[in-house]
């Protein structure tokens, strides 16, 4: 493949285009409510009415408001056709005659999406994620091009850096000082491993992403690859997500056939192969010392570092794992250049997030806002506020890691620090609204029940202490606890999260100890007396 | 090869450059506890009871896995290293099942000698008294989980030393338990050859020879780290 063959498959791609398109989501939660069916009956309807050379249906990745699906949208008008089922396919159709319809649409000028900002779901509802000519149409894979013919390994390391991207699995390292780290190491081999283990309960970003746009996470690494000089990469993600592995086996499948991955990738002296690792889905294997052991086939616990992946990774060479998102940045960070990247977002955050909105409030989804944002626009606006004119009573992020930040702080801007900050954290970007009929005790109980049954064991503080805060959590909602009990739950948080391990142990008592520094009073009221 | 010169508690020592702490320590007499650790096996960090405060970091630190570096400024002894070494002691005792009185190991337990070392004069949680099994199937050693601390010393002197790799973890969390093959009684394992280094290794009574009665076993580690200095550092001497 050279830059002229890339550029005519574009061309003969966009030559095939129809005046009009229904984009019908195919990403997993509308699979999971039929839209492949729909699909298929629009489909056919049209060719029955000799409509196909005017109208196409096209299969796309997720198309945000993942809780009115399934979702289709209309590509002329812009609008999206919500909860549409097979018996009203017609009354899409008569839209598109311009009669009167009944079904439910939303404007892409509603504030949901209006408030939002899209570089890592740039392609999200846009292609068809089983097409890679679909990928190379949007301008796919030229990046990628222009890395290997244009740029040194160093310059690529230099916009990374200069942009200001933070790791999006959590601890929000500087993507570029990782790459540079990674680069400098020398050794025969080095590994690119993908993050795809996504373990919080509630997030589903990540398994978007891939399942919307696979290639752009396989462009990303390659780039990546090229960077710090690896030959093979490694995709880990959860065998819970079929359909995102599906499609990344087969998009792997086509950037092969294409020579965008092998030897001598656009005919360069560059060769990178990419293979998947399904996990069979503990959250501790998305802790990256435990998911380099599952990688190499052992018992996925995590290891002390240092020494870090970045010097002794997989089987001892250096290898660089980022997330998903944080991959799926590369391109638009390097087409658009660091500093347009680093004009987005705030002081020390840069660029977007994606957040899985979830819990009590009227639209919940897939969504992506630039940093800075404030998680009052976010819920109140994007979100649509507690249905029924209900009260927001605090905003849980950064899952069984993070913590629960009281309604009173919903003018905070989201970034890696503030959040923090608030006793929570950035996370992964699990969201959740909790409106005022929410017991926060038996929240913390609920995340330390997830921690307790995915520690991996190895450590003492972290098996056998979120056992014990489990324990004592579930004392105080029964009344059974006195004060005694609530200052050992204290002095156990401070001393898990001092002594564990690995990042599981350390961050799992932020639950209990957010929502006691933010909530105390529910604790206290449910104490008993000492006797 | 480079000396470096740090200082434990104030007291300034030197050690070898690549050493770890532990091992610094332990050259220059100064106690820090362990249970995970044995000398000569790949170390884990698991029991976290080495933790130390240093200097050039805002984390513990577990001194058995952490490289001595010039000028570091360890403090091994603080009230909270206390606090939390205790803590972990007790959460172990409470976790399984240790009646010291009726075991094997009494008086020769390194969980029980640490215990009173560091003043544990009480536990402060409910004992979980799990229902777990013992295996006599080996017709010279036993393993009963109820003494288990999941230090994993067994797993690794199995596997590094005598190179049969018999032991393994199976399950997670509060469900974690060391396996024989896969799974098996270990009377049936095919990969074991009885040399008893695991037993040797145990530092509770979980791991034991078969026919020794209570508070009667032995465990003389000198010979097992004979061996083990002989495969690991090609020396022969006693
Ligand atoms: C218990 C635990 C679970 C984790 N799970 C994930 C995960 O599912 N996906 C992920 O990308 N990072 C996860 N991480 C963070 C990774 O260890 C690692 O920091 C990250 O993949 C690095 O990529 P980044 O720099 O691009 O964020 C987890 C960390 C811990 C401690
Ligand atoms: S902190 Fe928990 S998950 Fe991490 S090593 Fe320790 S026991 Fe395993
Ligand atoms: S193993 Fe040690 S601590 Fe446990 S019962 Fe036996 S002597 Fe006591
Ligand atoms: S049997 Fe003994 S050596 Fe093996 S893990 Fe348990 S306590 Fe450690
Ligand atoms: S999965 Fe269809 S809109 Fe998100
Ligand atoms: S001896 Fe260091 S953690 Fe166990």
């Amino acid at each position: 493949m050279d830059l002229a063959e890339l550029l005519e498959i574009s061309e003969k791609e966009r030559r095939k285009k129809k005046p009009l398109e229904i984009h019908c989501c195919v990403a997993a939660s509308c699979v999971s409510s039929n839209s492949q069916s729909i699909k298929d009956k629009l489909t056919e309807i049209l060719r029955n009415q000799n409509l196909a050379d005017k109208v196409d249906v096209i299969g796309v990745g997720c198309l945000g408001l993942c809780s009115k699906g399934p979702l289709l949208r209309n590509s002329q008008s812009g609008e999206f056709y919500c909860n549409v089922s097979l018996d009203n396919v017609e009354e899409i159709l008569k839209d598109l005659k311009g009669e009167k319809c009944r079904i439910e649409k939303i404007s892409p000028d509603d504030p949901f999406y209006k408030k939002q900002m899209h570089i890592v779901l740039e392609n999200s509802g846009k292609i068809d994620p089983e097409s890679i000519e679909s990928y190379i149409a949007n301008g796919g894979y030229i990046t990628l091009y222009q890395v290997l013919h244009e740029m040194t390994p160093q310059e690529v390391i230099e916009e990374i850096t200069k942009s200001g991207l933070r790791g999006r699995g959590g601890a929000g390292y500087p993507t570029g000082l990782k790459w540079s780290l990674v680069a400098k190491s020398v050794a025969e081999k080095k590994f690119v491993v993908c993050n795809a283990d996504e373990g919080d309960p509630g997030a589903f970003m990540d398994r978007s992403v891939l399942e919307s746009d696979p290639h752009k996470i396989i462009e990303g690494m390659t780039i990546a690859a090229y960077a710090v000089g690896a030959q093979q990469g490694y995709i880990y993600i959860r065998g819970e997500y079929p359909l995102a592995i599906s499609r990344l086996q087969t998009a792997i499948r086509q950037a092969k056939k294409y020579g965008l991955l092998g030897s001598q990738i656009f005919e360069a002296n560059f060769d990178f192969k990419i293979d998947l690792r399904i996990g069979a889905g503990a959250f501790v294997c998305g802790e990256e010392t435990a998911l380099m052991q599952s990688i190499e086939g052992k018992r996925g616990t995590p290891y002390p570092r240092p020494p870090y992946p970045a010097e002794y990774g997989l089987w001892g060479y250096p290898t660089l794992i980022n997330n998903v998102e944080t991959f799926a940045n590369v391109v638009p960070i390097i087409r658009n250049g660091s500093e347009w990247f680093s004009k987005i977002g705030t002081e020390n955050s840069k660029g977007t997030k994606v957040f899985a909105l979830a819990g009590k409030i009227a639209r919940t989804g897939l969504i992506e806002v630039p940093m800075g944002t404030t998680l009052r626009e976010i819920v109140e606006e994007i979100g649509g506020g507690v249905p029924n004119k209900g009260k927001i009573k605090a905003i849980q992020t950064g899952g069984p890691s993070g913590g629960c930040i009281p309604a009173s702080k919903l003018d905070t801007p989201v970034d890696y620090e503030s959040l923090i900050e608030l006793g929570s954290m950035m996370g992964s970007g699990g969201m959740i609204v909790m409106d005022e009929n929410t017991n926060m005790v038996e929240v913390a109980k609920f995340f330390m029940e997830f921690s307790k049954d995915e520690s991996c064991g190895k450590c003492i503080p972290c098996r056998a202490g979120t056992y014990e805060i489990h324990n004592i959590l579930s004392k105080i909602l029964n009344g059974e606890a006195t004060q005694y009990d609530f200052e050992k739950l204290k002095l156990l948080c401070k001393m898990v999260k001092e002594t564990s391990l690995c990042g599981l142990g350390q961050s799992a008592p932020n639950p209990v100890l957010s929502t006691i520094m933010n909530f105390e009073d529910e604790y206290l009221s449910l104490l008993k007396e000492d006797i | 090869m480079s000396v470096k010169t740090f200082s434990i508690d104030g007291k300034v020592i030197s050690a070898k450059e690549g050493q770890t702490i532990l091992e610094a320590a332990r050259d220059a007499g100064i106690f820090i506890p362990t249970l995970c650790h044995f000398p000569g096996l790949t170390n884990v960090g698991a029991c976290r009871l080495c933790l130390v405060e240093v200097s050039n970091s805002s984390k513990l630190q577990p001194a058995c896995t952490t490289k001595v570096s010039e000028g570091m400024e360890v403090r091994s002894n603080s009230e909270k290293l206390k606090e939390y070494r205790k803590l972990i002691i007790e959460l172990l005792l409470s976790e399984r099942n240790h009646q010291c009185s009726v075991c094997v190991a009494n008086g020769n337990c390194e969980l029980q000698n640490l215990a009173m070392t560091l003043g544990v004069d009480h536990v402060r949680f409910d004992f979980r008294f799990p229902n777990l099994p013992v295996d006599i199937s080996h017709e010279l050693f036993g393993i009963d989980h109820n003494r288990c601390i999941l230090c994993t010393r067994c797993v690794r002197v199995c596997d590094e030393i005598e190179g049969a790799h018999t032991w393994d973890v199976a399950n997670r969390g509060a469900n974690a338990i060391v396996i024989t093959d896969m799974n098996q009684p270990w009377g049936e394992s095919e990969s074991c050859t009885s040399c008893g280094k695991c037993v040797l290794v145990c530092p509770t009574g979980a791991l034991f020879k078969r026919g020794v009665s209570v508070a009667e076993l032995q465990k003389d580690k000198s010979h097992l780290e004979f061996i083990i200095q002989a495969r690991v550092k090609k020396q022969w001497i006693r």
